[in-house]
């Protein structure tokens, strides 16, 4: 639980990464159940109206729909792809990282890190492209190709992680009581990286929330009536000179979201980490 | 050195041959056959089995892909299908406009992030150290192509400094087609930049309470000279290697970027060919892009063994900068 005293000794970063985060989450959630508007209303007479507009505090788009119920749903979609491509990164890349730790130096740790290697020549973007050429664009498509790009980061980290883990001297004891290097991994050492792939877990969040408002700016992500951030400002930019909250809007809700992960991640680690925080009082 | 570079190319010969198989068998998994995929399902079957020769898909999947990767290394990437020209014809013209777009963007990047680094590891935990941070986390968080919209809507539409899009051409002369390159260039540059700047920071504050710099303050050179003769070199190690990374991003940041501002270059082809189906087109593109990235991490490692030395006996782990 946390207490007044732990909050006093979070990061300033860390607090304020939460209030944007939690505020865009709580957006999402309440477009679950209510938004202003239906996203797929469409009202024309009452197209294009200004910010701050009496019955749309957001204006309206071309098509006379509800720009903050739009940005609400939206949110519901970034979340998603970004949450389930984190999930898939780390569902995989985990168990690989470990694996490739517990066997250091073997073939298979080789072929994994070479594998690795390979991976990040593929960003997600043309990940994305070799997938929709496929099986044409839909955001679950988007989902894969993010996912696919989590894998090798997080292979990466927990591996890394790991052999600092396996170099301990706990680790020793628990070889010495007759533990298999498979228990070692999941009972000692994935609990003591846990807060190293919490923090990359962050940053691949925003991530994925950049890289799937990119995918759907492009038309490789989420699907008309499905709003997304990426989608509106794609619709936008024909109507920047005239109606450029249509642009502005949807951008500010990405950047705010992002921001804020980073800003969480950033303080995750200042404030999780001990060895950091060391460092800053001896530094301080 | 020369052991170095042998392993490297090895290693750099077998990451391309797994590559081009990746590509490959991602376009042999389209469910069904691919020539009545790129038709349609309105297609004739007799126009279908043409496409099928005139592709060479009758032959074994092994044989055909030997004859791809025959072709592209003799330069033959195929016919697009939509085009009826050579693939890599349309691709040299667009690489035309995406090659000096991702270079400008680099320059840019680090015409950038260097000196804001240095000034604020220099200024530590100074008001302008804040600032520069501050900046930069909000570089990080700014999507490419919104900052691109948003930079069409400032010097386009309202300065009307810059045109909103689209590309004069190389012919019309060198200053008008780098002009067109400007506004998407730093559109790219900005959340590149930021990251490095926060590298080169943080590389250099390292750098910075090394002895050595102590050393150089106590024989009496000034700051500058300290953070240009001492810091800066010391600090660039991990610099290169983000910027190593960065070119991936800078790449596929490219393709998006010329969306907004409607350059003819690779992205657009690419897009153009997703939905005209135009496989070749798309299979030769992607190979295009991974190889690029591929090529660009060998001469990082490179660089950076002839940089340090000691690199040169291990293997960097890259991920710890990611």
């Amino acid at each position: 639980m946390i207490t007044k005293a732990t909050m006093a000794q979070m990061p300033l970063s860390l607090k304020l990464g939460m209030i944007l985060t939690m505020m865009i989450a709580t957006m999402a959630f309440v477009s679950l159940v209510w938004t202003p508007y239906a996203v797929d209303q469409l009202n024309i007479a009452g197209r294009l109206q200004p910010l701050f507009h009496a019955q749309h505090w957001l204006g309206t788009d071309h098509f006379g729909r509800d720009i903050l119920s739009m940005v609400m749903v939206g949110a519901q979609v970034s979340i998603a792809v970004a949450l389930v491509a984190v999930g898939i990164g780390m569902a995989f890349g985990v168990p690989l990282g470990l694996t490739a730790a517990a066997l250091e130096g073997t073939r298979f740790d080789d072929v994994i890190m070479r594998g690795n290697d390979l991976a990040f020549a593929f960003p997600a973007l043309v990940i994305a492209i070799l997938i929709t050429a496929i099986l044409g664009p839909s955001a679950l498509n988007a989902i894969i190709a993010i996912g696919i790009f989590n894998i090798p980061v997080f292979a990466r980290v927990a591996r890394g992680g790991a052999l600092t883990q396996w170099r301990m001297d706990y680790i020793l004891a628990a070889r010495v009581a007759g533990k298999s290097k498979t228990r070692i991994s999941i009972e000692h050492i994935l609990p003591n990286i846990s807060t190293l792939l919490i923090v990359q877990g962050s940053i691949q969040f925003s991530l994925g929330i950049l890289a799937e408002a990119g995918l759907s700016y492009v038309g490789l992500g989420a699907q008309p009536p499905t709003p997304s951030w990426g989608r509106m400002l794609a619709e936008s930019q024909t109507m920047i000179s005239f109606a450029p909250h249509l642009a502005i809007v949807p951008g500010l809700a990405i950047i705010i979201t992002v921001l804020g992960l980073n800003l969480m991640g950033d303080g995750l680690r200042d404030w999780l980490d001990p060895r950091l925080k060391r460092d800053q009082r001896r530094q301080g | 050195m020369l052991k170095f570079i042998i392993n490297r190319m090895m290693t750099l010969a077998i990451s391309l041959i797994v590559a081009s198989l990746v590509i490959f068998a991602a376009i042999e998994l389209i469910p069904g056959d691919p020539a009545a995929f790129m038709l349609g399902i309105n297609a004739a079957p007799d126009t279908v089995a043409a496409l099928r020769q005139e592709l060479g898909l009758d032959g074994h999947p092994v044989a055909r892909y030997l004859r791809w990767v025959a072709g592209m290394m003799t330069g033959d990437f195929g016919q697009s299908y939509t085009y009826q020209v050579p693939v890599v014809d349309l691709v040299m013209a667009r690489l035309g406009i995406s090659l000096p777009l991702t270079l400008m963007a680099l320059v840019l990047t680090i015409l950038i992030a260097l000196p804001v680094g240095m000034m604020a590891a220099s200024k530590r935990n100074k008001a302008a150290d804040w600032g520069i941070m501050g900046v930069t986390q909000l570089g990080i968080a700014i999507p490419n192509f919104w900052f691109a919209m948003i930079l069409v809507l400032v010097f386009a539409i309202q300065l009307q400094w810059f045109s909103a899009g689209g590309f004069p051409g190389w012919d019309n002369g060198l200053a008008a087609g780098l002009k067109a390159l400007v506004l998407p260039a730093v559109a790219l540059a900005l959340p590149q930049a930021s990251i490095l700047a926060r590298v080169m920071r943080s590389a250099m504050i390292d750098v910075l309470s090394q002895d050595y710099i102590r050393t150089a303050r106590a024989k009496g050179l000034s700051e500058k000279q300290v953070l240009l003769r001492h810091g800066l070199r010391n600090a660039m190690i991990p610099v290169v290697t983000i910027l190593g990374l960065q070119f991936s991003f800078l790449i596929a940041g490219a393709i998006i970027i010329e969306n907004v501002f409607f350059l003819p270059g690779l992205g657009r082809l690419v897009f153009q060919a997703i939905t005209q189906r135009d496989l070749i087109v798309v299979e030769s593109v992607v190979m295009l892009l991974v190889f690029s990235v591929i090529i660009v991490t060998f001469l990082v490692d490179i660089a950076y063994a002839w940089i340090d030395p000691r690199l040169r006996q291990s293997r960097l782990n890259l991920g710890a900068f990611r």
